[in-house]
């Protein structure tokens, strides 16, 4: 057992010294800063030692006679027990104060966690209920976004009036993908909307005439709100338009807190059972009576109509689109969210959009290793916890009664 | 000979399936008459699960003809084939493994808008598996294997079918089980449920149904009670191993 982990211990040095020392060593010059590498080094190994020493105290304690469920896991099941109003109430209530104290730049990076935790809810519908692995949902956000700029500047819709159009079509784009897709699933469903979030990003990039190209379109509206006002004429709307970021993060609160209550519905419904049928056995589905092809459509243009709101709100924000915003990196954020927050568990995707967008604002000082930590964190979550930060209740019962069964057979 | 039993419920007619361009179903005619137990029994890669997959619509015949009470339903989707009152229990207990034993049954009745009549049918296939009632709050993929086999059935029986297919009840399970399982079939069909049951386990099969059915390749090659069959020579050395 000792030789075992010692073992380990210097494999894990050994990776760590190829990895760390020519990562931070040759930062920023040829210069090789030996102290600033040596001593990261210092503290991963310090780590790693730390890690042994706790495993060697644990081997020489008894077992405990049963199997304890592990500290988040714990702290998960203690939040479904709390009334609902005490963990939402407080967290609402700190997304209302944050702008009123926190600076320009907290609050830009708070925005854009919200369109993400926006973006990971609507793409849950479509990987976590429905079981459809979706690479290339980004595409969507890309057609919320290009509507609206391209009806503001060309016909001047306002933001309002945009929206809805901007969602039907991104419901019609993923029908789009959708509808050959259908008998698909797992690697073949992937590469498959790999290659449509490629060729989205593709036609915007190359369709000088529409979209401008890579030099991208700029200009868009702000979103408006209208109130109304006594002048001498009488009565009057009168238009504001959301320039300030603290209005901004409370206008996409309010996007996020709909579509969070838009979700926990849908989750629960009717459609939202057949979702999950078709996820766990699409055959057994389709004979308990599922129309299984409309169901997974709607999955797919749920999902989208979600991105492209997502999309509008940012493309109105940032009064800037480019193509090179819809990345094959960002679908791949947006899984991670959903993955990372527990497949299928809205909470969860929430808290793991803030991480996963806040984490490398955080890390922004490491420069060059800041996808690494970024990475690191990823794999060693998947490691540790790979049902998700905050379970879905569904998993959670189920590895509940996995303990259960295991206790019974015990006996 | 085969003894009339009156009313056909189902009746295929020359039924062509194909999987690409493999030929599956080198067409197919039987009868199934309302109120009976009727088996189809066949080694592995005869064509048996693709035959009831047809008749549930999951599979499309390219040719021929499904009379369900009279009507032709071969070219209707599953969900509307559900609808019409045909159910299938799947090969493999295809039950949802995340989902509870409770909400695998409540899936059963998708499409039923009769709650009472969902509680009272819920209550039946409790008092038919009473051991799925003390495990209803489980996730149906920690059941074992024969409990999956009788959460399948039971769904299939939330739909409040006329007609009941089921793909080989007996796979994988323990003898006891299997018996267990067979019995609940017979006290199905006693409630007036007719029953199309797929096996591999011939002698269970036959001395289970009425009419009996035996597939070779893709076509039947023997129509008779089972019964007679069960006499049956050929039958005798092929598939019940005496």
């Amino acid at each position: 057992m000792l030789g075992q982990e010692i073992k380990k211990l210097v494999v894990y040095t050994i990776f760590l010294t190829i990895i760390i020392l020519p990562m931070l060593g040759f930062t920023g010059g040829a210069e090789f800063q030996a102290k600033r590498a040596f001593v990261v080094l210092g503290v991963g190994v310090a780590l790693l030692v730390l890690n042994l020493i706790v495993k060697v105290i644990r081997s020489h304690r008894p077992l405990p006679e049963h199997d304890q469920p592990s500290i988040t896991e714990r702290i998960a099941d203690r939040l479904h027990q709390i009334p609902k109003i005490f963990t939402i109430g407080p967290l609402l209530l700190a997304a209302v104060i944050f702008p009123l104290v926190a600076n320009n730049y907290m609050i830009d990076v708070g925005i854009t966690c919200l369109i993400y935790v926006c973006l990971g809810l609507g793409l849950n519908i479509v990987v976590g209920l429905c079981g459809l692995l979706d690479l290339g949902y980004i595409a969507f956000y890309a057609v919320g976004a290009y509507s609206y700029s391209l009806l503001n500047l060309t016909y001047g819709f306002s933001f309002w009036a945009a929206l809805p159009i901007g969602v039907v079509l991104g419901m019609i784009c993923g029908c789009i993908i959708g509808y050959p897709t259908l008998k698909m699933r797992g690697d073949y469903l992937a590469i498959v909307t790999l290659g449509f979030g490629e060729i989205i990003r593709l036609v915007l990039n190359n369709w000088d005439d529409l979209t401008a190209g890579p030099n991208g379109l700029f200009g868009m509206k702000r979103p408006p709100l209208y109130y109304p006002a006594f002048e001498e004429g009488g009565l009057e709307m009168v238009t504001y338009y959301l320039t300030s970021l603290p209005g901004l993060f409370y206008f996409i609160l309010v996007i996020v807190i709909l579509t969070t209550i838009g979700v926990n519905r849908l989750d629960k419904s009717r459609i939202g059972r057949a979702w999950i049928a078709i996820r766990e056995d699409e055959v057994a589905a389709e004979l308990s009576g599922v129309p299984t092809t409309w169901i997974k459509l709607l999955a797919y243009a749920m999902g989208a109509g979600f991105a492209s709101i997502a999309g509008a709100f940012f493309a109105a924000k940032l009064s800037y689109v480019n193509p090179n915003f819809f990345l094959f990196m960002e679908s791949c954020i947006v899984l991670c969210i959903v993955v990372l927050g527990g497949i299928g568990s809205i909470p969860g995707i929430i808290i793991a959009g803030f991480i996963l967008i806040a984490v490398p604002e955080v890390f922004r000082e490491l420069e060059g290793f800041r996808m690494l930590a970024f990475g690191a964190i990823m794999t060693t979550m998947m490691i540790i916890r790979p049902e998700g930060l905050i379970p879905a209740s569904r998993r959670k019962r189920e590895l509940h009664h996995r303990r259960d069964e295991a206790e019974r057979g015990s006996k | 000979m085969k003894q009339d039993y009156g009313d056909n419920i189902l009746s295929l007619e020359d039924i062509h399936t194909y999987y690409e361009n493999i030929h599956a179903l080198k067409g197919i005619t039987c009868t199934i008459p309302q109120g009976s137990i009727v088996c189809l029994i066949g080694a592995n890669g005869a064509g048996k699960t693709t035959t009831l997959l047809t008749i549930s619509g999951v599979e499309s015949a390219r040719r021929g003809r499904i009379l369900f009470e009279g009507r032709e339903i071969e070219k209707l989707p599953p969900e509307k084939i559900a609808a019409l009152g045909i159910a299938q229990s799947p090969e493999g207990r295809q039950i949802f493994s995340r989902m509870s034993v409770l909400e695998n049954l409540e899936m059963g009745a998708y499409l039923r808008k009769d709650k009472e009549g969902i509680q009272k049918d819920m209550e039946w296939v409790f008092s038919l598996f009473p051991v799925l009632k003390d495990r209803h709050r489980q996730m149906g993929g920690t059941l074992s294997g024969g409990e999956q086999q009788m959460l399948a059935i039971g769904r299939a029986l939330m739909q409040q079918p006329k007609l009941l297919l089921l793909d080989e009840p007996s796979l994988g399970l323990a003898p006891k089980i299997i018996e267990k399982i067979f019995e609940t079939i017979q006290e199905i069909n006693k409630n007036g449920m007719t029953i199309f049951l797929v096996e591999q386990n011939a002698h269970m099969a036959l001395t289970t149904s009425d009419i009996g059915y035996v597939m070779e390749t893709g076509r039947i090659v023997l129509e008779d009670d089972a019964s007679a069959l069960l006499e049956n020579e050929e039958v005798q050395k092929a598939y019940l191993g005496e």
